[in-house]
């Protein structure tokens, strides 16, 4: 297993962002040139770079980042690859809060209803989550809390759709928790930022844990690592930047599970060293993701969420299938 | 000089007693074996001395401070600890494993020059250097009880205490085993305190051997005198008799005592 010098590899990822960046403020209905960038205020091209692609392009960075980043945190923190960003509850609480404002037919009203909700989902998921799993002391009890919160939320959101009061507001619902980047302005941008920005930022400062917990619990523990100020750490940083992303954008799956999958053989397993360039990782997936979405020549533009999990899911099955012949 | 003492420990899980008043004082330069049969509360002393685990009752003090008052970090770089079948969770090469070690002094930044010098250093006072590059997951059971020895030695500590290093280990491995613990303690004075399944091991390797049966200590003695065949009879429940081998006693395990 040789892995690549580490500023080569994250040099690389930003050298993608920036390139995938200008492509997504170029691309879409409509291609806007690098030429036409520096357009009046007022001009087509002006509203469509900076009301429109602007917004998307630095959401789509941002989700990826959140996505990727809380996969690799984790993964690394229950030891297990298959853990993913959706697998403490906080995602389908936020999404059930969202769901509530279309089942209620609150979600027009104004901008901020539907997202604002969605925190509040994310939010009331947290606490719950850190109500079951705060007075335990294992990894364990902790991901069951958030298996049993995912699992109740999910039953909450198929009962607002089993229950809808029109076939319009299912409509709504369905669409919604499809995941899409399409139309989000600066209104949902402002909201979602700071969560993701805070959230992150608690993430990366587990690395260290994260580290130590290679050698399992006691292990750690051994080394002065104090797993629960850690824990803490993990669930709050986790909640606040899937649950203000996922207030935006809908569910996205597997940026998450497959981010750290895509980086490990390149950079090493240290589930500490992944943090950083598994958001980077997840930054430009999304966002060529998105791109990609942008230009498919169909009728009704595709879900994010749906065509992540349909490009992803082929793509992970070949890389699963080349690492178990590597192994073999 | 620094010393480890257990002052009458006692732990209940449960109705159960697993450590019933037991006392020791530990000092460095030697090596300690904890022996006693499955459940009698071998692991829940070294986890007590690791301050992984608090007691009930009585507690563990390192010169004179309570391990608990201790902040983590501090006690972590003095106290290194080797848990039972160690968990190695992630495909790492064998130098960002042992690196694992250094834990206790990294900041922010990772790794400085002197982390990655003492990393070097337990990987040369192992013998594992040719692994430094192989992950450790693929590495055979005694090339792997080696690493995880060099992982525990990256902090320098003063103290190794190690939950049955020799388990599941070849003769051949078991000797190599034996022969580091006995230069940690003599050559780089450290204390070393093992729990150990294997008596012969015990008699070969220990200074000081410590019979635990039911959570109580039975036996604290030199080997040859702890390990007497009234104390195995009682901790045990084996006939068995002590022979002279070559290079020291040896046991002979005649039947189970009626």
């Amino acid at each position: 297993m040789k892995t690549l010098p580490r500023p080569l590899i994250m040099a690389g990822l930003l050298a993608l962002i920036v390139a995938l960046s200008v492509a997504s403020m170029s691309a879409g209905r409509v291609w806007v040139p690098w030429s036409e960038w520096a357009s009046q205020r007022g001009d087509p091209a002006w509203a469509i770079l900076f009301e429109l692609r602007l917004p998307r392009t630095v959401l789509a960075l941002m989700v990826g980042a959140v996505l990727g980043l809380t996969g690799a945190a984790l993964q690394g923190y229950t030891r297990n690859p298959l853990a993913d960003p959706g697998m403490l509850g906080v995602s389908t609480m936020a999404a059930l809060g969202a769901v509530l404002t279309f089942y209620l037919g609150a979600a027009a009203s104004a901008p901020w209803v539907l997202p604002g909700a969605a925190m509040i989902g994310a939010g009331v998921g947290v606490l719950l989550l850190l109500a079951l799993a705060g007075a335990t002391s294992s990894v364990v009890t902790f991901i069951l809390a958030g298996v049993v919160i995912q699992t109740m939320a999910g039953a909450g959101v198929a009962l607002a759709l089993n229950l809808a009061p029109n076939p319009w507001a299912v409509n709504e619902i369905v669409n919604w928790l499809m995941g899409s980047l399409a139309d989000r302005s600066l209104v949902e941008l402002k909201l979602a930022a700071p969560g993701m920005v805070l959230g992150c930022l608690l993430l990366m400062t587990q690395g260290r844990t994260l580290d130590a917990l290679t050698l399992g619990e006691a292990g750690a523990r051994s080394l002065g690592v104090r797993l629960d100020i850690g824990r803490l750490m993990l669930a709050l940083g986790a909640a606040l930047a899937v649950g203000s992303a996922v207030s935006v954008t809908g569910s996205i799956g597997f940026v998450g599970l497959i981010v750290p999958h895509l980086l490990r053989p390149l950079i090493g397993a240290r589930p500490g060293g992944l943090l950083l360039p598994s958001a980077l990782g997840g930054a430009a997936l999304v966002l060529a993701a998105d791109i990609l979405v942008r230009l498919t020549p169909s009728a009704a533009e595709i879900k994010l969420g749906v065509a992540m999990a349909a490009l992803g899911g082929p793509f992970f099955l070949a890389l699963l299938i080349g690492m178990r012949r590597k192994l073999a | 000089m620094s010393i480890l003492s257990a002052d009458n420990l006692s732990v209940r899980l449960g109705d159960k007693a697993v450590l019933e008043a037991v006392g020791a004082v530990f000092a460095p330069g030697l090596v300690t074996a904890v022996v006693g049969p499955n459940g009698a509360g071998k692991s829940t002393l070294l986890d007590c001395l690791a301050a992984l685990r608090k007691p009930d009752a009585g507690r563990v003090t390192l010169d004179e401070r309570a391990l608990g008052d201790l902040p983590p970090r501090e006690r972590a770089r003095r106290i290194a600890y080797l848990p039972q079948n160690a968990e190695i969770a992630w495909a790492v090469d064998g130098r960002t494993f042992v690196g694992l070690g250094r834990t206790p002094y990294v900041g922010a930044w990772g790794l400085t020059a002197q982390d990655c010098a003492a990393v070097d250093r337990a990987l040369t006072v192992t013998g594992v250097q040719a692994f430094a590059d192989r992950v450790v997951s693929t590495l055979s059971g005694g090339e792997r009880a080696r690493v995880l020895i060099a992982r525990a030695l990256a902090g320098d500590p003063q103290w190794l205490l190690a939950d049955e290093p020799l388990a599941g280990l070849d003769p051949g491995h078991v000797l190599d085993a034996c022969a580091l613990f006995r230069r940690l303690a003599d050559e780089e004075g450290r204390g070393v305190i093992l729990t150990l399944h294997d008596l012969d091991a015990a008699l070969r390797v220990a200074d000081r051997v410590i019979v635990l049966a039911e959570g109580r200590v039975l036996a604290d003695a030199a080997p040859a005198e702890a390990l007497s065949p009234a104390v195995l009879k009682a901790a045990y429940g084996v006939e068995a008799r002590t022979l002279d081998g070559l290079c020291g006693p040896v046991l002979e395990m005649v039947g189970r005592a009626r």
